[in-house]
C-alpha cells in the first residue's frame, strides 16, 4: 500500500530544546494511524507539523509522493482536514460553521448547501442547522467540528484528541459514528489520543510517542504482543 | 448664533468627526490586528506606546499638528492650518491609538488556537483575519464607538488647528467654548444638548448593530 504521508528524520525545537524527534513515520493511503502517548509526549506538536502550522528544525516530509515543499502552505492545507481538541466553533449558525471551509475555497453556494446538508445528516445534526454554535452541548459541538472537516473531503484528516472532556456515553456514540464514517469514506487519518481504548476501535497502525520521541509503530496487536522497550510496555499496559 | 449657523456647525462637526473616525479605523484596524497576531520582539513596548496614545491630551495633539501644519512648518506648504482638514488630521491622531489599542485587545482575547483552526480549514491569511474580525465584531464595534466618542467631544485640538473660524472651522465643541466665553449660557447649553443628542443617536445606532451581532 502506498504512503500518503512520510516523515523522515524530523526534529522540532522549542526554545532551542528538542520537543519531538521522529526517525521515520509513514501513513498509508486509506489507513488510520493512531498516535498515542501521555500528555506532553509531543503528539499535538506532530499534528501541527503535519498541518504545516509549525515549522520543524529539520526533516523531510513527503505528501502524495512529493516533497511537502512542492506545495504552498495554503494549497496543502486545502487538501487536509483538521479537528482540534476544543471544537473552536465560530460564533455563527451550525450550518455556517460547517460551510466555512468550503466558502474559504470559494465553492459555489448551491454545492456548499448540498454538501453541508449531506454531512449534517451523516453526523445526525440536521435539526441543529440553524442553531447558534454557542447554544450547543459539548457532544453536538464536536459533531459540528467533525462535519466541518469531513465536508471538505480531505485527502488526510488530522484529529487531535477530539473526544477529550466528553462524558462517556457521548464519547462512545461519537467514536462509533467516526469509526463508521472512516470505514465508509476510506479517508487517510492521523488520530491523536492518549486513550488506548479509542485506538483499538478503528486504528490500523499505532505509533507510540514518549518523551518527544517516536518509540514504536505497528499494528495494535504487534504493539501489545511485542513492545520495543519497557517504557512502551509500561505505557501500553497502563492504558490497556 | 442663528439657526442656520447652528445647522452648519453641526454638519461640519459630524463631517469632520466621522471622517476622522473612518481614517482612524483605516489605520487602527490593520495596525491593531498586526500587533495582536504578530509575535515580534518589542511588541509589548509598542503596545504600551499605543495604550499611552489612547490617553493623549487633545491639546498636545493640537500643538504637534499645529507645528507640522504651521506656515513655516514641515507641511506648511500644504496650506491646511485653520481648515477643516487640519481638524480631521488632529482628530485622526487622537482616535487612531484608541482604535488600534482596542482592536489589539479585542483580537488578543480570542482563543489563540482559533487562528490554527482557521488556517487548518484552508483559510488564506486574509480570510483568517476577516474571520477573526467577525468573531471579535462586538469589541471591534466598541472600539469604533470609543474612537468616535474621543473625537466628537474633543475641543482642544479643534480649537488650536482649526482656529474656530466662523463659517469655516467652527464645530460644536469650539462653538460651546465661544458662547460660554461670551456669557451666552443658553446658547452654549443648546449646543451642548445638540452635541449630546448627536453622540447618543450615533452610539445608539452602533449599539443596535452590535447587539444584533450578539444575538446571532
Amino acid at each position: 500500500m502506498s504512503s500518503l504521508f512520510e516523515i523522515h528524520d524530523l526534529l522540532v525545537l522549542r526554545d532551542g530544546h528538542p520537543v519531538l524527534e521522529v526517525d521515520l513515520l509513514e501513513v498509508s493511503k486509506g489507513q488510520v494511524l493512531a498516535v498515542v502517548g501521555p500528555n506532553g509526549a509531543g503528539k499535538s506538536t506532530l499534528l501541527l507539523v503535519l498541518a504545516r502550522l509549525l515549522k520543524p528544525a529539520r526533516g523531510q516530509l513527503r505528501f502524495a509522493g512529493l516533497p511537502l515543499d512542492a506545495l504552498s502552505d495554503l494549497a496543502y492545507r486545502r487538501r487536509i482536514g483538521l479537528v482540534l481538541q476544543e471544537p473552536l466553533l465560530f460564533n455563527r449558525s451550525v450550518f455556517d460553521n460547517v460551510a466555512a471551509g468550503l466558502r474559504f475555497r470559494r465553492i459555489p453556494s448551491d454545492q456548499v448547501t448540498k454538501r453541508v446538508l449531506v454531512w449534517l445528516g451523516r453526523l445526525g445534526i440536521t435539526h441543529l442547522a440553524k442553531r447558534p454554535a454557542s447554544k450547543l452541548s459539548g457532544g453536538e459541538m464536536q459533531r459540528v467540528s467533525l462535519a466541518r472537516a469531513f465536508v471538505l473531503q480531505p485527502e488526510l484528516l488530522l484529529l487531535d484528541e477530539p473526544f477529550t472532556g466528553l462524558d462517556n456515553p457521548t464519547r462512545l456514540a461519537l467514536l462509533d459514528d467516526l469509526g463508521g464514517i472512516l470505514q465508509e469514506t476510506g479517508i487517510t487519518t492521523l488520530f491523536i489520543t492518549h486513550d488506548l481504548s479509542e485506538v483499538t476501535r478503528f486504528a490500523h497502525q499505532v505509533a507510540v510517542l514518549l518523551d518527544g520521541r517516536l518509540q514504536q509503530c505497528g499494528t495494535p496487536g504487534e504493539l501489545l504482543a511485542s513492545p520495543c522497550n519497557e517504557a512502551v510496555a509500561a505505557f501500553l499496559h497502563a492504558g490497556a | 448664533m442663528e439657526l442656520p449657523e447652528i445647522g452648519d456647525v453641526t454638519l461640519l462637526s459630524l463631517q469632520v468627526s466621522l471622517l476622522a473616525t473612518l481614517l482612524s479605523l483605516l489605520v487602527g484596524l490593520p495596525t491593531g490586528t498586526w500587533l495582536a497576531l504578530s509575535g515580534f520582539r518589542g511588541r509589548s513596548f509598542f503596545l504600551g506606546m499605543i495604550n499611552t496614545g489612547m490617553a493623549l491630551p487633545p491639546v498636545v495633539v493640537g500643538l504637534a499638528v499645529a507645528m507640522l501644519l504651521w506656515r513655516s512648518g514641515p507641511l506648511g506648504n500644504l496650506d491646511l492650518i485653520y481648515t477643516p482638514w487640519a481638524i480631521v488630521i488632529a482628530q485622526t491622531v487622537i482616535a487612531a491609538p484608541v482604535v488600534t489599542g482596542l482592536t489589539a485587545a479585542a483580537l488578543q482575547q480570542l482563543n489563540p488556537r482559533l487562528r490554527l483552526q482557521l488556517l487548518g480549514l484552508g483559510a488564506s491569511r486574509l480570510q483568517m483575519v476577516l474571520a477573526l474580525w467577525q468573531e471579535a465584531r462586538l469589541p471591534l464595534l466598541a472600539a469604533l464607538m470609543a474612537g468616535f466618542g474621543s473625537v466628537i467631544s474633543e475641543v482642544g485640538a479643534s480649537m488650536m488647528v482649526g482656529g474656530n473660524i466662523r463659517g469655516q472651522t467652527r464645530v460644536l465643541t469650539t462653538a460651546i467654548v465661544l458662547e460660554t466665553g461670551k456669557g451666552e449660557f443658553n446658547r452654549a447649553i443648546l449646543l451642548g444638548v445638540l452635541l449630546l443628542t448627536i453622540t447618543f443617536l450615533i452610539n445608539l445606532a452602533l449599539t443596535w448593530i452590535q447587539q444584533q451581532g450578539a444575538r446571532r
